[in-house]
């Protein structure tokens, strides 16, 4: 069985596992890493979205040994301790959360997005395609934009 | 009240930690709970049920001067199904149970399922409230099945509230009078005297003693015959302001738990392959032994929905569940497609012949596809079955029903299976069933070990249950500016309620008017919750079964969604018939003051009538059910009528009392992002006996881009005790985006969703 190392929220794991095994089980069922959730498998419910090397990607259909040496974020590792990330807080401000399913992979996406610009357009929020099944689109919309507004 | 003594307590009814402090569990000799001193109040006097209060002046014909012809109360005016629910519950009402820790912590066992609708932050406010402690103090767990709750661990019908809100409030006011009675006994003082503040009882001197400290002295049985009366609504601080959800930081921080994410020691991994139509059945495995060689698996079973595969991860049981060669049997509706269900629902029910030839009338039929509830998380449970004991962990909103499903499936007694509620991700009417339990239960004991099992995205969309298609036939008949009849006749593949309302509507049915007790179940749902609410003169409102087995269950609204939905539409229509503005038309005839407040709201506050470009157009609906009104305004942007987007929402609510009107606020929310995908794209496609949807990427709920980035919510002030809302929000957003569409494109459209062409090549079966 190959083996895998890389970093989880900043701590050096190894895994055993196939080549091709999807990174996201590798962290569920081998390293219980369980924020990033199983949606549909295929890259088009986004649940599971987290970072690798910083960039928004879905573990779902990373092979575990595209991760080899490289950085992965999952939601656990995104506040600094008990600091919240700003885009956590605004989460909260909103009260954006009802089953809270999708949220790990919405705050990751968002965050993603706040890296790449600091001001989206309505445009860049609208590509945001992570299914949200309780509807809590226009609270994540609001949350984005405080958000942007406080990381300035 | 009567005094439960700590051990006897715990030994009738052992606090089984809930999801989030489950790891108690792996230590049963010291589980957390014995190490600390409380008390436990169990409430004697059963809350009162007021059936039918304040609802006849609905069926009041108006004042003269608004000359319309009145229409009599419905059975839904009189006796809706919330308060058959809480009729049913009110019996076990007393078995509340409230702790307060030596740590001041106080913890309240919801026998309920939170889902994301926000109960367990409203119910954790009125014991904050009741008991005069900080919010962060109070913590509410799932309660695990507990048979002798009978009826009254059920939810659904947006009752949670509704049932609960004076249960909750009595159980806790009986708690602070025991503590300060208990402070009192240590003072020396008169209890009238003493006010409680901030987790603490404080004395005129300005001593205070805190709640941790007077637990044992509260406990004591010479309290046992205090009574306790819940602080008036106007004392209120808490109750009725905007409140964040108590889990939101857990759910932005990746720690809130779902079924899967426990760490249940030895459960493995587990999918099912299913048929490649609905409800087909296992003939034989022809690879098991390569399937079992393959990397990580552990283990193959046949279970009665299809072949289960365990392994290491799910990442290897789902390969292997793809590798399985399987000969299938057939499944109960081979062969059949939209076209012929479509047939079948529209032969099964028609409008009697006109009874009233001199006047007029408008006739209009639409049709609605079967939607999948599509929940984020898929079904899921973990199962460990032993030879004499079994345990599960699943998100339940029938906790009861399925012990005793599961109990009566394994062969054991009822009190050999412990079910936990697990916090859902996402119900939408699915998890009133626990398919996965008893599938993954069904695993367990076949494989010797415990088990957790999920379902795939496609195989959730494709055989979880899903809302049944409808056809309607209205008829409103109309002359010298009366609407003098509405005839509705509704036909619907059968839901499936097999999961404990009918017991309850059993239990209840000497109490519903009418002789609805006699009614088959889904007569007797639809009856307690499709009424109209306007003056429509002789209005009729029917439902039509037809039985074909399908996986079905209720969804957000059971049959108000389609049906008032509809309604409204054709409402819109009547108006343009008649002359009149749709919002003129709807204040017309709605019945009374509270229902054109929310409408006169919208308009207000949405601009009705503003000016709109070509392609774009407002719409209006209204919609009344379980003791709440709704009003929604929508505008829409219909220039490419294939990708319209409703481009904002203005939405009014009087739901009686708003416990959490931010929590509301999200309900309706939801309740309009539902609207939103069900009218216009999101459906299922039934072809030769399997839905052609398998994933979000073909089954089209809305995402950002199709939801309006303006949307403002109105919570009308409280007048009464909260009426439900979970449900509220979807019928009015279907009607008012139905007719914004209509009136931006100049179409009427007649089947839904609008847009619902097979724009994908679906999954393999």
């Amino acid at each position: 069985m190959p083996s895998h190392s890389f970093t989880v929220n900043g701590r050096p794991v190894t895994v055993d596992a196939p080549d091709d095994l999807p990174l996201l089980w590798a962290l569920r069922d081998l390293l219980g890493v369980r924020g990033p959730k199983y949606g549909c498998g295929i890259d088009v419910c986004k649940a599971c979205t987290s970072h690798l090397d910083g960039e928004a990607v879905r573990p779902c259909v990373v092979p575990v040994a595209a991760a080899a040496g490289r950085e992965v974020t999952t939601i656990e590792g995104l506040a600094d301790g008990d600091r919240l990330h700003p885009v956590q807080e605004a989460w909260l401000e909103q009260d954006v959360a009802q089953c809270g399913y999708c949220q790990p992979g919405q705050i990751m996406a968002a965050v993603a997005l706040l890296k790449r610009t600091k001001n989206p357009t309505d445009a860049e929020l609208d590509a945001i395609a992570n299914v949200c099944r309780c509807g809590t689109y226009f609270r994540i919309r609001e949350a984005i934009r405080s958000a942007a507004e406080k990381m300035g | 009240m009567t005094e439960q003594p700590n051990l006897e307590a715990r030994t009738e009814h052992p606090a089984r930690p809930a999801q989030g402090t489950w790891q108690g569990r792996a230590d049963p000799a010291s589980p957390p709970h014995r190490t600390r001193r409380r008390f436990l109040t169990y409430l004697v006097a059963a809350p009162t049920l007021a059936v039918g209060t304040g609802l006849a002046l609905d069926g009041v014909p108006p004042a003269a001067a608004e000359a319309v012809v009145p229409t009599l109360p419905a059975a839904a005016d009189l006796v809706d199904l919330g308060d058959v629910l809480i009729l049913a519950g009110a019996p076990t009402a007393h078995l509340l149970v409230l702790t307060v820790g030596e740590d001041g912590t106080v913890t309240f066992r919801l026998p309920r399922e939170e889902v994301g609708q926000g109960i367990t932050t409203a119910v954790a406010m009125l014991v904050a409230e009741e008991l005069d402690v900080p919010l962060a103090k109070v913590r509410v767990q799932l309660d695990d099945a507990r048979p002798e709750l009978l009826f009254n661990q059920f939810t659904g019908s947006s009752n949670s509230i509704r049932s609960l809100y004076d249960p909750v409030r009595r159980t806790a006011a009986a708690a602070r009078a025991r503590l300060v009675h208990a402070a009192a006994g240590r003072w020396g003082l008169e209890p009238g005297t003493l006010r409680t503040e901030d987790g603490s009882v404080v004395a005129p001197d300005g001593r205070t003693a805190p709640y941790g400290s007077l637990t044992a002295a509260a406990a004591s049985r010479h309290l046992a015959a205090l009574t306790a009366t819940p602080k008036p609504e106007s004392a209120h601080r808490l109750v009725g302001t905007p409140t964040s959800r108590i889990d939101a930081r857990a759910m932005v921080t990746g720690r809130q738990r779902y079924t899967l994410d426990l760490d249940v020691p030895g459960a493995k991994p587990c999918m099912v392959r299913r048929p490649p139509t609905l409800g087909g059945t296992v003939r034989s495995v022809n690879n098991e032994r390569a399937v079992r060689a393959m990397p990580g698996v552990l283990d193959t079973v046949v279970v009665p929905t299809g072949v289960a595969v365990v392994a290491e991860t799910f990442g290897q049981a789902l390969d292997a569940k793809n590798a399985l060669d399987v000969t299938w049997g057939p499944g109960t509706v081979d062969g059949l497609s939209d076209d012929g269900i479509r047939a079948r629902l529209r032969a099964a029910t028609s409008l009697p012949p006109i009874t009233l030839p001199l006047a007029e009338h408008l006739d209009a039929e639409f049709d609605f596809a079967f939607v999948s509830h599509a929940p984020m998380e898929t079904n899921s449970a973990v199962a460990d079955v032993r030879p004499d004991r079994a345990e599960i962990w699943s998100a339940l909103k029938t906790p009861i029903v399925a012990q005793q499903t599961l109990a009566k499936e394994l062969g054991l007694p009822v009190d050999k299976v412990t079910v936990h509620v697990v916090q859902g991700g996402g119900s939408f009417g699915r998890r009133l069933f626990f398919d996965a339990a008893l599938e993954a239960a069904q695993v367990s004991r076949a494989s010797k070990r415990p088990v957790r099992l999920m379902w795939s995205r496609i195989d959730d969309t494709r055989h979880g249950r899903m809302r049944p298609a409808t056809h309607h036939k209205i008829r409103a008949t109309y002359g010298l500016g009366q609407v003098l009849g509405f005839d509705h006749r509704v036909a619907a593949v059968e839901t499936d309620f097999r999961h404990g309302l009918g017991e309850i509507l059993t239990a209840t049915a000497a109490k519903l008017p009418g002789g609805l007790g006699n009614a088959g179940f889904a007569q007797t749902l639809f009856h307690t919750t499709v009424k109209s609410p306007y003056h429509f003169g002789v209005t009729t409102q029917r439902l039509t079964e037809v039985p074909l087995r399908m996986p079905t269950a209720s969804w957000r609204s059971v049959y108000s969604a389609n049906t008032r939905g509809a309604e409204e539409m054709l409402i819109d229509e009547l108006a343009a018939r008649m002359g009149k503005d749709p919002v003129e038309f709807r204040r017309t005839f709605l019945r009374n003051r509270a229902q054109r407040a929310v409408l006169d709201k919208v308009a207000a506050e949405g601009a009705w009538g503003r000016p709109m470009p070509a392609g774009h157009a407002q719409g209006v609906g209204f919609h009344e059910e379980y003791k709440s009104r709704t009003a929604c305004l929508v505008e829409i942007d219909a220039t490419d009528p294939r990708r319209p987007r409703v481009t904002k929402a203005v939405i009014a609510a009087d739901v009686g009392r708003a416990v959490n009107p931010r929590g509301l606020e999200a309900q309706l929310l939801g309740g309009l992002t539902d609207a939103i995908s069900t009218t216009l794209t999101a459906g299922l496609h039934i072809d030769k006996g399997l839905p052609l949807e398998g994933s979000y990427s073909q089954f089209h709920y809305a995402r950002q881009k199709d939801t309006p980035p303006d949307v403002r919510i109105f919570v009308m002030p409280a007048t009464g005790e909260p009426g439900g809302a979970g449900e509220l929000g979807v019928p009015a957003a279907v009607g008012a985006i139905g007719n914004a569409y209509a009136r931006a494109t100049g179409t009427r459209p007649r089947r839904f969703p609008v847009n619902f062409d097979v724009d994908f090549t679906p999954f393999p079966r």
